[in-house]
Formats: structure tokens, sequence, C-alpha cells
């Protein structure tokens, strides 16, 4: 089902990487404040959906670049190997946080952990069941 | 030990995860499916050995200090359970390979059997009951897509059935979790079993109790609650509901039985009167459904119901054992709370463990046998493309040791000597005479019997007679396609392996009832952790738990800090 | 109060509305119990207002009267899985609407017998 209209597809065209920008950074605030991996996930995914309705499935699934499947695959990978950071390198539980900072040149330090890696995890996660499901319902 | 405790829930999950990763590789899927299952019946194995060696073993996900994380737990009961959900994983697997056809394995049946073991394990080894809930709707979501896994018009209708009882169920499993909180303000097994023994509101404590059994029962398909099961479990193919039957409903028994030995321990008798009744209404009605259909995988479906009822039994006999050795019920029993644990000891009887091991025994036995049963089912439709009984007939002559196999499994499920069935049934029986249950026990007598009843006639139905000529069957009238299995799927092509598995199955009943001595002390040892829970709470709470001083501490907000997962 | 009314009504519409023979009403009582259920939660260890379970700056740990965060926690997670469960329902509601031909429950005979 594709909804045709100028304004609709003029609009997309400055929604989606407004959107794709937005969920990122959600994404990335949400360890402190409102916002988080799930979240993120969602609005990406929101994104993927305005452009299949405004413009085809399949110019989404070619935003998407890989299948859908392949994100939420990922990112459960992702998640899992953050779980297992902690027993296999520091013999501690499983999903205890560990962070360590790095220094990145033309940014300054950078302090990465593993509760951001598993929300990293999540976002894809979400992002490729959400669009997954929507895809698949808009072409049935 | 932490690693050890999250294997079994990681494997398959990693398992399903490559799965998906390899979508479009079948060859590549089904080496990952087979690995996968076969690590976590090596972590089960694993686990299983270090409980036994040790006692419960407990770890903090997260490294959130006990009431306030997420723990895992396995005491001697939940590693039986990961035992069995390995095994059998390994076998469905294995099975699979010959008995779930193309358009159905594409689909993405290997990653959706991985995520709902990766639930099940996760359910087993959970020390929070808010994470048990999520475990159970990560398992419900896996069991609803491989239940209508080909998108038939019966699957469609029955999963129609069970999503809707299920999301109900799930719901109010959901709002006990509240209540529950509300009244002793946390989430902890362990603590709940501390805490929850304190509350004072008796009529609060039934009707929580009461709230969870109901939830748990429609899961478990006890009495009143059990009609979504034969309506779904015979749409999908044979091995899917081979995995139902062996898995899924075990694990809402074994939430009944984890909840009321460790959180509702202290209920009056009244509560175990129900569950008694209940639990021979269950297996009555059950045999009885089973009696009248004539189609294999619909008996197998209402057998399954049927022995829904042993299990709960065991569980009542124990309870009602436990409830009426305490004066008014009011002193928790077995419980955690009390500082005298010799006089805890003291109040339980010998044949209310006995009980409890019968029931540890029963699920093993019917986790083996009711998944081997339904396999015979698939070889058998794999052959000839339809499981109706009328239009069945001459397997004895062309498959004379799938024969034998069904003979033996199926004598088995009926309580016939030297299998796990009749153990299982004889510690059963003993421990309700023992424990004056007269009717209980002639309601399990019975269904025994009824059970012969209908295993006999699929036996000279499918085995013995003749198969009927084309004509007679036109005359008889038309039976619909069997849309469990695709056209170009019937054949002998891949039997050798089914066969196979469905052998090895049959000699697990039977090595297991040869040694039904070691079986039963394990049993026991288990049943026993479950009546004096405190090893368990030490396990999870550490070594000074249960003292009041813990008791009254009011839950800080380091409970809902980040990075655990299931908060996402 | 006023939460443990709306929680009630909830559950009586939803008890109500899957009870009725449409699949849409089925969908929509699968919906209706799940929000009953969260907010039974919610109002489980009582509202306060204005007490947010935040750390002050520079403070350890919280001051004395503040909402319990665990509620709104476990909310969250059953939001998130209903809303999973929820559109596979509706997935697997339209399918089988499409199959049968007809939004009726008492069509669905097949599994009957």
């Amino acid at each position: 089902m594709i909804i045709r209209s100028v304004i609709l597809q003029s609009a997309t065209r400055l929604l989606v990487p407004l959107l794709v920008l937005l969920s990122v950074a959600a994404l990335l605030r949400g360890h402190n404040a409102p916002g988080g991996g799930f979240v993120g996930g969602l609005i990406a995914a929101a994104a993927v959906v305005l452009q299949a309705y405004s413009c085809g499935s399949p110019s989404a699934r070619r935003l998407l670049v890989l299948d859908p499947r392949t994100y939420l695959g990922i990112g459960l990978l992702v998640a899992i190997i953050s779980g297992l950071w902690a027993p296999l390198l520091h013999g501690q539980p499983v999903f205890t946080g560990v962070w360590g900072t790095f220094a990145v040149p033309a940014v300054g330090e950078l302090k990465i952990g593993t509760p951001v890696t598993f929300d990293i995890g999540v976002y894809l996660t979400v992002l490729g069941v959400v669009a997954s499901m929507a895809l698949e319902l808009l072409e049935d | 030990m932490s690693l050890l405790l999250a294997a079994p829930i990681l494997i398959p999950l990693t398992a399903a995860v490559l799965c998906v990763l390899a979508w479009r590789h079948r060859t590549l899927q089904r080496g990952i499916s087979i690995a996968g299952a076969a690590g976590l019946l090596a972590s089960a194995v694993a686990l299983f050995q270090q409980v036994s060696a040790s006692g419960p073993v407990a770890s903090q996900m997260g490294n959130w200090p006990a009431p306030f994380g997420i723990t895992l737990v396995a005491d001697t009961l939940a590693c039986i359970m990961l035992l069995i959900n390995g095994f059998l994983a390994v076998c469905i697997v294995l099975f699979s390979l010959g008995g779930i056809g193309q358009r159905r394995e594409a689909g993405g049946y290997h990653a959706l059997v991985h995520g709902m073991l990766a639930a099940v394990s996760g359910a087993f080894v959970t020390g929070d009951i808010f994470n048990l809930y999520v475990w159970f709707e990560v398992m419900l979501m896996a069991s609803f897509v491989l239940m209508t896994l080909g998108g038939q018009r019966g699957q469609l209708e029955g999963a129609t059935k069970y999503v809707t009882l299920s999301l109900i169920s799930s719901m109010l499993f959901l709002s006990g979790v509240g209540v529950l909180y509300a009244v002793t303000g946390t989430l902890n097994m362990a603590d709940l079993a501390v805490k929850f023994a304190a509350v004072e509101n008796s009529a609060l404590a039934v009707s929580l109790g009461l709230l969870f059994f109901v939830s748990f029962g429609i899961k478990a398909a006890v009495f009143p609650m059990f009609f979504w099961l034969p309506a779904s479990y015979q749409t999908p193919p044979p091995v899917i509901a081979a995995l139902f039957a062996g898995l899924l409903s075990k694990v809402g028994i074994y939430a009944i039985i984890r909840t009321f030995t460790l959180i509702f321990s202290h209920e009056p008798q009244m509560v175990y009167t129900i569950m008694l009744a209940v639990s021979g209404l269950t297996m009555v009605i059950g045999v009885f459904g089973a009696a009248v259909q004539t189609e294999i995988r619909r008996i197998l479906a209402f057998h399954s119901v049927s022995q829904i009822g042993y299990m709960l039994m065991g569980l009542a006999v124990t309870g009602a054992a436990v409830a009426d050795g305490l004066p008014g019920g009011s002193v928790a029993a077995g419980a955690s709370a009390s500082a005298s644990t010799s006089a805890v000891n003291a109040a339980i009887p010998e044949f209310a463990v006995m009980a409890l091991a019968g029931t540890v025994l029963f699920l093993v036995h019917h986790a083996i046998v009711k998944t081997n049963l339904f396999l015979v089912g698939g070889i058998v439709l794999k052959l000839r493309g339809t499981t109706v009984l009328a239009r069945l007939g001459d397997l004895y002559l062309t498959r004379p040791w799938l024969a034998v196999l069904f003979m033996v499994t199926a004598m088995s499920l009926a309580g016939v000597p030297v299998a796990t069935g009749f153990w299982a049934k004889l510690v059963l029986v003993r421990a309700g005479l023992a424990g004056g249950e007269w009717i209980i026990v002639a309601a399990a007598l019975g269904t025994g019997v009824l059970t012969l009843y209908s295993m006999t006639k699929i036996w000279s139905e499918a085995f013995w007679k003749v198969t009927p000529d084309a004509a007679d069957l036109a005359a008889a009238g038309q039976h619909p396609t069997d849309e469990a299995i695709d056209a170009a799927d019937i054949g002998p092509r891949g039997v050798p392996i089914m066969m196979t598995v469905v052998a090895v199955m049959a000699v697990a009943t039977v090595a297991l009832g040869v040694l039904a001595g070691p079986c039963y002390r394990v049993a026991e040892r288990a049943a026993r952790e479950l009546l004096e829970p405190q090893a368990y709470i030490r396990a999870v709470l550490g070594p000074t738990a249960g003292r009041p001083a813990s008791a009254s501490e009011p839950a800080p907000a380091a409970a809902s800090a980040g990075g655990v997962p299931s908060q996402r | 109060m006023l939460l443990a009314i709306t929680v009630g009504v909830l559950f009586t519409a939803a008890v109500y509305l899957l009870l009725r023979r449409s699949l849409l009403k089925l969908v929509l009582g699968l919906v209706l119990i799940g929000h009953a259920a969260n907010l039974l939660i919610f109002s489980s260890v009582g509202v306060r207002r204005g007490r947010p379970p935040l750390i002050d700056e520079g403070q350890t740990a919280l001051a004395a009267p503040y909402t319990d965060p665990l509620p709104p926690a476990l909310i969250l997670t059953a939001i998130v899985i209903g809303f999973a469960v929820t559109a596979f329902a509706i997935v697997l509601l339209r399918r089988a609407y499409q199959e049968i031909g007809s939004d009726d429950l008492d069509d669905m005979r097949a599994t009957e017998q």
C-alpha cells in the first residue's frame, strides 16, 4: 500500500534522516536520561515505516540495506556478547557492567561499557523486529 | 558458576540468533541447531553434577545483590528439568531433520525451536518471579509462531484458542505478581518465601495462591481450563506437538510446584483439597476425552491432559499432608522463616516427600514418553500422510520395529512394569494410600486402565488391522487431507533417523525404569530440597538469610537500576 | 480510589469483550486486559505526587519519601511484551479471518469433533 502524495513524499525525504538521527540520539542519551535502545529502535523503525508508506516497501528495504532479520540477529548477538563480556574476561557474573575509557582522535575521551553495547543490541533488535513485522504486513 | 547457570539459556539463544543470521542456508541451520541442542544438554549435565555435589547454586545477574537484582538459581528439581529440556532438544532437533517438512523448515523452524528452548531453560533457572513471567512470555511467543508455522486453517483456529487462553493466563499471572509485590515489597522468590510467610492476612494468602494456581493451571492445562490443549496440539506437525507436550505443559507444572513449595507453602487445607479434586478430574476427564477420539494426535493430546493430573496429584497429596501436620495451617510449612529447622522436619511425614518425589518422577517419565508417542505419530504421518485411525492399518506388517517401539512406549505410558511409568505411578499411589487419599488413588488406577484401553485402540487400529482399501474409505465418507504435512514430504525419505530417535527414547524410558532405584533417590533429594527450602534460600540470599532483620528492610531504589536485561 | 475503579472497569470491559464472538472484540479484549493488569501493578504500591525516585545532586542515596520505581519498570517490561504479543495476535486473527472468511468465533469448528 502506498499513499501517493507529493507532500508526504517530500516530507519523507526530510523526515527520514531526521528520525534516524533522533533515534541515535535517543539511544545514546538513554543511559542516564529518558531514551534508550528500545525507544531509539522504535523511532528508527518509524522512519522505515514512513518510507514504506510514502514510497513503497521496496524503497524501505533499500533504505535498510540489510534484511530486517539480519538486524534482529546482529542485535541479539551484540546483546549476548555484552552479557558474556564480564564473565569471560573479568570473572564476574553474567551481565555485569564493565566500563572502559578510550582516547579517540579528534573527539576526546570516549567512555563506553557493556550496558551501552547491550543497548545498541536492543536498538538493532527492536528495529529489526518492528521493521520486519511492518514490512511483511504491508506486502501481504 | 555464573556462566554455568546462564549457559542453558545463552547456548540455545545464541543458536537461535545464528539460525536467524543463516536464514537461507538450510544445512548450516541444521548444523547450528544440532550443536545448540547438544550444548544445552552438555550444560545441563554439568550443572546437574555441580548441584549434586554442592547443593543449590545461585548467581546474581549483573552483580546486583540478591533481593534487588535478578537471581539465577538451580536446585535439584531445576537441574532435572534442564536435563529433560536438553535431552528432548537433542531428540526433537534430530527427529525434525526428517520430520518437519521443507516449507516449515525454511520458515525459521530451527530459530524458533531454540528460542523456545532458551525461554524454557530461563523459566527453570530464574529465581525472580517477574523474570519468570518474562520467560513465560518469550516461550509463548516462540510457541505461537511454531504453532502457526505453515498457516493452515486448522492451525490458525487452534492457535487462536491457544493464544487467547495463554494471554489471559499471563495477565492473571501479571496481576498476581503486582499484588504479591504490593503485599511483600519483593519479587525475588527466595525473599518472597521469607516475607510471604510473615503475611498475616490469610484470606489474601489463599486468594493469591489460587490466582497463581489458576494462571499456571491454564498453562499446564488442568481440569476446567484444558480445552485449548486438545484443540491446538492436534494441528501443527507432530514434531512440534511433541515439543509442546514434552516441555510446555511441564513449565506450567514446574511453576506450580515452585511457587507452592516456596512461596505459598503455608496455605490452609482447603487449597489442597481443591488441588486434589482438580487433579482427579483432570485425570478422569482427560482419559475419557481420549477414549472417544479416533485420531492418533487427538488421543495423545487428551492423554497429555490426563497425565497432568498425576503430576498435580503428588503435589496436592504432599501439600495436604504438610497442612495437616500444622495446627490450623497457620505456621509456615517447610519454611524458611522459622528458626527451628528440626521442628519443621518433624512435621513433614515421609509419604509427603514420597508424593512429591513421585511427581518429579512423573514429570521425567511423561516428558520422555509423551514426546516419543507424538514422534511415533509423526513417523506414521510421514509414511501414510494421515493419522486418522480408520485410514491406517498394516503397520505391524510393514514396519515391525516401529510397532515394537510404539508398544514399549505406550505400555510405559499406561504404567506396565519395568518402564518409568510403572514406578512413577507406584510411588504416587503408595504415597496416596499412606496419606489416606482413597478417592484420588482410585481415580489414578482407573485412569491407568483407560489409558491402556486407548493405547490398545491405536495398536489394533493402526498397527494390526488390514488397511481399508480405497472403495471402503470412499463408502465411509471423505476425510480431509492432513494439513500438518505437505504432500511433497510424504514418503519414507528421512525415516531412518526418525526411527533412531524414537528408539533412543524408548530405550531411555526402559533404562530409567530399570534404574528406578538411583532415579528415585535423585527425585527424593529434589523433593526434600523443595520441602525444606532453607538451602535454596541460603544459596540466593547468603548464609544469614531468614533472620527477621533482613526481612524488614524496605526495597530501595537499586532494584530498578539499569543494565538488567528483562527491563528492556 | 480512582485508580482502583479504573482497574475494575478495565477488567470488566475486557472480560465482556473476550466473551463476545467477534474476532475484533477478542483482540480489543486482550489489549484491555493487558492495560488492566499494568494499571493494577501501578496502583499496587500507591501513587505519590511529585516524588520521583531520583538521587539529588551530590547525594548518594534517595531522600526518604519517594515513589517506588520498581512497578513502573515492571510495567515498562510488560508493555513491551504486550506490544509484541498484541502485534502477533492481530496478524494471527487477520490471517484466521482471511482463511475462515468470518468474524465469528463460532465458525471455528475445524478442531472440534
